[in-house]
C-alpha cells in the first residue's frame, strides 16, 4: 500500500507540521554526519535501457558469493522472465523484464537487489547492530550478532532481505552485500558490474555517478525520463537507476521521500530526551504517590483488618 | 465496609477435567515447539519473505503485552493513586503479568530464527539506540525482572511461616523486609517501564510507512497502543476476576469489580476520542470500504471492542451484573487483541506479495499451547502460593 506524496503530507500533519519540520531538518542534519563524508559513498548507476537481459549478473553473484551456481548457460534460459522474480536467500540479485507499454517491441529489463540506502531502515531498525551501513556505501550484516528477528524485513521500504526460514539452527538475513569485503576478489569492483556486458552496471563514487545520471538526461532527453530513481527514494540510496519508461510500471515501489527511519528516530528520541521524560513521568508519579498516601489514621484501620499488602 | 481477608493458597485440586484440558494443550504446542525447533520456521510456518511476521508476533508478543497491562495500571491505582481498597486485585494482577510477560519471551523464543541470541541486546556492544526493538526489548526484560522482585514476597509469605521450612524463615523474612523497603521505587519504575514499551510497540510499524495499510497507519501508533493497554489494564483484571471465581466456584467479587469497571469508560472513550480524531486530521476515512476485510476489520476493532462496550459500562446495571461487566470486559479486551493482529498482520500489505499470509495450523496449535500453559502455570501457583483473597462473607466487617 504505497503511500503517495499527498498521503504522507497528511500523515506529517498529524505528526504536527512543527514534527514535519523538525523532521526534514534533522534528516538533512543527519545527512551531514553519515558515516564517511558524501565523497566517499559509492554506489552504483543501472542504466535500465542498456540492459539486455542476459542475466550474467545473476551468474556473478551466486559465484562470487559462495552459492552453488548453476553452470553459466543455464542462465540463458529466458523463461524466468514470465514472472516477476524477486531476490532470495541464494541469489542476492535477478534481473526481471517488462514488456514496453507503449508498444515498442523492445522490453526493458530491470536488476533487482538491495539499493544500499543512505538512511537504512534496516539498519535503524537492527536492535543488535547486525546490520550497518559502511562510510563507503555498503550495507553489510554481521550474523553472529543477528538474533532472526526479522524487524529488517518489515522495515525494508524495498521489500529486499530474504530470510534462510528452511535452515532451523543457523539461518541468516540474505542480501546484497556490494561485494563488500570481495571487492578485491572481484578486481575492485562488485561482481555485477564486473559481469556486465554492456553500458549498464556502473560502479562509482556515488557523486560522480548522479551527475553521470543526469548528464546521460540532458544528453538524451528522448530516451530517458527526467527521474533517477534512488536520488531521493527513501531518503537517497546509494544504487541509482536510469529509465525510459515511469519506475511505477517497472516493479518499482512508490517510496517516499524522507528516509522511513527520520519519522521512528525522532519519535524515540523525543521519548528518550536526555531521559527527561522518563525521569519526569517516574518523578511525577513518585509525587502522586506521595501526595495520595492516605492519612495515618485510615492505614491503621486498614492494617488492622490486614489488608494493606504488596 | 466490606473488606478482603488475606490472600491465600487456594489449595483446590489439580485433578479437574479443566486442568486436564490445559495440559493436554500444553503437551500439543510443547509438540509443535519442539518440531519448530529441530526442522526450522519452514516446516511450521506459513511465514515467506514477503511476511516476515505471522501469528506468533502478533499474538504470542503484540497481543500478549497489551493484555498483560493490568499489571502496570492496577499498579498505579493501588500504589500510586493509593486506592487501597482494590488492593486484593494487586497480587492476582502482578501474577498476570509476570506469567504474561514470560510467556511473551518464551512466544518470541520459537519466532527468533536465532533464539539462542535472544540475550544480545543486553550486550552494550550490541545496543542499537536507534531501533525501536531494541527499546522495546531492553524495557521488556527490566520489566520483567521488576515483576519477579515484586512477587518475590509472595513465594516468601508462604515458606516464611513453614514450620517444614525452618532455614527458609530468616530469608524469606529478610527479602520481605528488603523488598518492602524499596517496594514504592520498583512500582513506580514498572509503571514508567511499561509506559515506554507499551507505546513503542506502536512505533515499530512507523518505520513500514508503505506498507501499513492507511486505516492504522499514524505517526500517533505509540499514543493508541498507549492508550489502549491502559484501557485493556482493568478489563482483564474484571475478565480473570470472574473467571477465576466461576473456575474455583467461589464468590464474584462484584464489590470491587463494579467500582474497578468506572474507570474504564473514562480510558475507553479518551482511546476512542484520539483513535477518531487521527482518522478525522489524517482523513483515513477515504480508504475505508465497508465490504472489505481490512474495512470490516478495523470497524469491529471501534464498533465492538470500543464503542459498546463503553456504552455499556456506562450504565450501573451492566457494571453490578457479573454476566454483563463480563460481557463488556471480554469485548474491550478482545477488541483491543484485534487491533494487535490488524496492526502487526491484516495492515502489514507488503508490495511484492504474491499470496497473503494465513497462519498455518502449526501456528495456532503453538500460540493455543502457550496460553493453556500459561493458565495452568497460574492456576498451579494459585493454589500453592498466597495470591487470591477469598470475597468476603456479605455482611461481615
Ligand atoms: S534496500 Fe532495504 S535492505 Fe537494502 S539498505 Fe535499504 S532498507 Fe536495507
Ligand atoms: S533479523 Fe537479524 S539483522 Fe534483521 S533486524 Fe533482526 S537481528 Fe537485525
Amino acid at each position: 500500500m504505497a503511500l503517495n506524496r499527498r498521503e504522507f503530507m497528511r500523515v506529517a500533519g498529524v505528526a504536527g507540521a512543527g514534527v514535519a519540520f523538525a523532521n526534514n531538518q534533522s534528516h538533512a542534519n543527519e545527512f551531514a554526519q553519515l558515516p564517511g563524508s558524501a565523497d566517499q559513498m559509492m554506489g552504483v548507476l543501472v542504466d535500465i535501457p542498456n540492459c539486455i537481459g542476459c542475466r550474467k549478473c545473476e551468474y556473478a553473484c551466486q559465484e562470487s558469493a559462495g552459492f552453488d551456481v548453476a553452470p553459466l548457460e543455464t542462465f540463458e534460459d529466458k523463461s524466468v522472465f514470465a514472472q516477476d522474480r524477486r531476490p532470495t536467500p541464494s541469489s542476492y540479485t535477478v534481473v526481471n523484464r517488462y514488456g514496453h507499454p507503449t508498444g515498442d517491441s523492445k522490453p526493458a529489463h530491470v536488476k533487482v537487489n538491495c539499493l544500499h540506502c543512505l538512511e537504512p531502515a534496516c539498519v535503524s531498525a537492527c536492535l543488535v547492530r547486525a546490520l550497518t551501513k559502511e562510510p563507503s556505501g555498503p550495507v553489510v550484516y554481521d550474523a553472529a550478532k543477528c538474533m532472526g528477528c526479522r524487524y529488517c524485513m518489515v522495515a525494508c521500504p524495498f521489500q529486499i532481505p530474504a530470510y534462510e526460514y528452511d535452515n532451523a539452527t543457523t539461518p541468516q538475513v540474505r542480501k546484497c552485500t556490494m561485494c563488500f569485503g570481495q571487492l578485491t576478489k572481484n578486481g575492485g569492483v562488485p561482481a555485477c558490474v564486473k559481469a556486465c556486458p554492456q553500458d549498464c552496471v556502473i560502479y562509482g563514487k556515488r557523486n560522480d555517478l548522479l551527475r553521470l545520471a543526469h548528464d546521460r538526461i540532458s544528453a538524451h532527453p528522448d530516451v530517458y525520463i527526467d527521474h533517477v530513481y534512488g536520488e531521493h527514494e527513501a531518503g537517497g540510496t546509494s544504487w541509482l537507476y536510469l529509465s525510459s519508461i515511469p519506475y511505477e510500471e517497472l516493479g518499482f515501489v512508490k517510496a517516499g521521500l524522507t528516509a522511513p527511519p527520520a519519522l521512528t528516530e525522532l519519535i524515540q528520541h523525543g521519548i528518550f530526551k536526555y531521559w527527561i521524560p522518563p525521569l519526569a513521568l517516574y518523578g511525577l508519579l513518585g509525587i502522586i504517590m506521595k501526595l495520595s498516601r492516605p492519612d495515618p489514621s485510615e492505614q491503621a484501620a486498614q492494617a488492622e483488618s490486614g489488608t494493606v499488602e504488596c | 465496609m466490606l473488606v478482603h481477608g488475606p490472600a491465600k493458597p487456594t489449595g483446590h485440586t489439580l485433578a479437574t477435567p479443566g486442568v486436564l484440558a490445559l495440559l493436554a494443550l500444553t503437551v500439543m504446542g510443547m509438540g509443535v515447539a519442539g518440531y519448530r525447533l529441530v526442522f526450522g520456521l519452514q516446516a511450521v510456518t506459513n511465514l515467506d519473505q514477503q511476511h516476515p511476521w505471522g501469528l506468533w508476533i502478533a499474538i504470542d508478543v503484540g497481543t500478549g503485552v497489551a493484555l498483560a497491562a493490568g499489571g502496570f495500571t492496577t499498579a498505579a491505582l493501588v500504589h500510586v493513586f493509593h486506592r487501597q481498597r482494590y488492593s486484593a486485585l494487586m497480587r492476582p494482577a502482578l501474577l498476570t503479568a509476570m506469567l504474561g510477560y514470560t510467556f511473551v519471551g518464551i512466544g518470541l523464543m520459537f519466532d527468533l530464527g536465532r533464539y539462542y541470541n535472544i540475550w544480545h541486546p543486553i550486550l552494550p556492544s550490541m545496543w542499537q539506540g536507534n531501533s525501536v526493538l531494541f527499546e522495546v526489548g531492553l524495557c521488556v526484560m527490566c520489566y520483567l525482572t521488576v515483576l519477579y522482585i515484586e512477587f518475590l514476597p509472595i513465594v516468601c509469605e508462604r515458606f516464611a511461616g513453614d514450620d517444614r521450612y525452618p532455614r527458609l524463615g530468616p530469608v524469606c523474612a529478610w527479602v520481605q523486609r528488603v523488598v518492602r523497603k524499596t517496594m514504592f521505587l520498583l512500582i513506580l519504575a514498572g509503571v514508567v517501564l511499561s509506559c515506554l514499551h507499551q507505546s513503542s510497540l506502536g512505533t515499530l510499524m512507523v518505520i513500514a510507512p508503505s506498507k501499513v495499510h492507511p486505516l492504522w497507519y499514524t505517526p500517533i501508533l505509540p499514543l493508541l497502543f498507549l492508550l489502549s493497554a491502559i484501557a485493556v489494564g482493568f478489563p482483564m483484571v474484571i475478565f480473570e476476576s470472574i473467571y477465576a471465581s466461576w473456575s474455583m466456584k467461589s464468590k464474584y467479587e462484584m464489590h470491587l469489580l463494579a467500582p474497578l469497571a468506572r474507570f474504564i469508560p473514562v480510558f475507553l472513550g479518551v482511546y476512542l476520542a484520539f483513535k477518531i480524531g487521527d482518522m478525522v486530521v489524517r482523513e483515513s476515512y477515504t480508504h475505508f470500504a465497508a465490504t472489505s476485510v481490512t474495512g470490516a476489520l478495523f470497524a469491529s476493532e471501534i464498533i465492538l471492542g470500543l464503542v459498546v462496550p463503553l456504552a455499556l459500562l456506562l450504565s450501573a446495571r451492566v457494571r453490578s451484573s457479573p454476566r454483563w461487566l463480563l460481557i463488556a470486559s471480554l469485548m474491550v479486551v478482545l477488541g483491543v487483541a484485534l487491533n494487535r493482529v490488524n496492526i502487526f498482520l491484516v495492515s502489514y500489505q507488503p508490495p511484492y506479495a504474491v499470496k497473503s499470509y494465513v497462519p498455518s495450523v502449526g501456528e495456532f496449535v503453538l500460540t493455543v499451547g502457550l496460553i493453556a500453559c500459561l493458565m495452568l502455570v497460574y492456576r498451579v501457583i494459585v493454589t500453592y502460593l498466597p495470591v487470591l483473597s477469598s470475597a468476603p462473607k456479605a455482611g461481615t466487617a
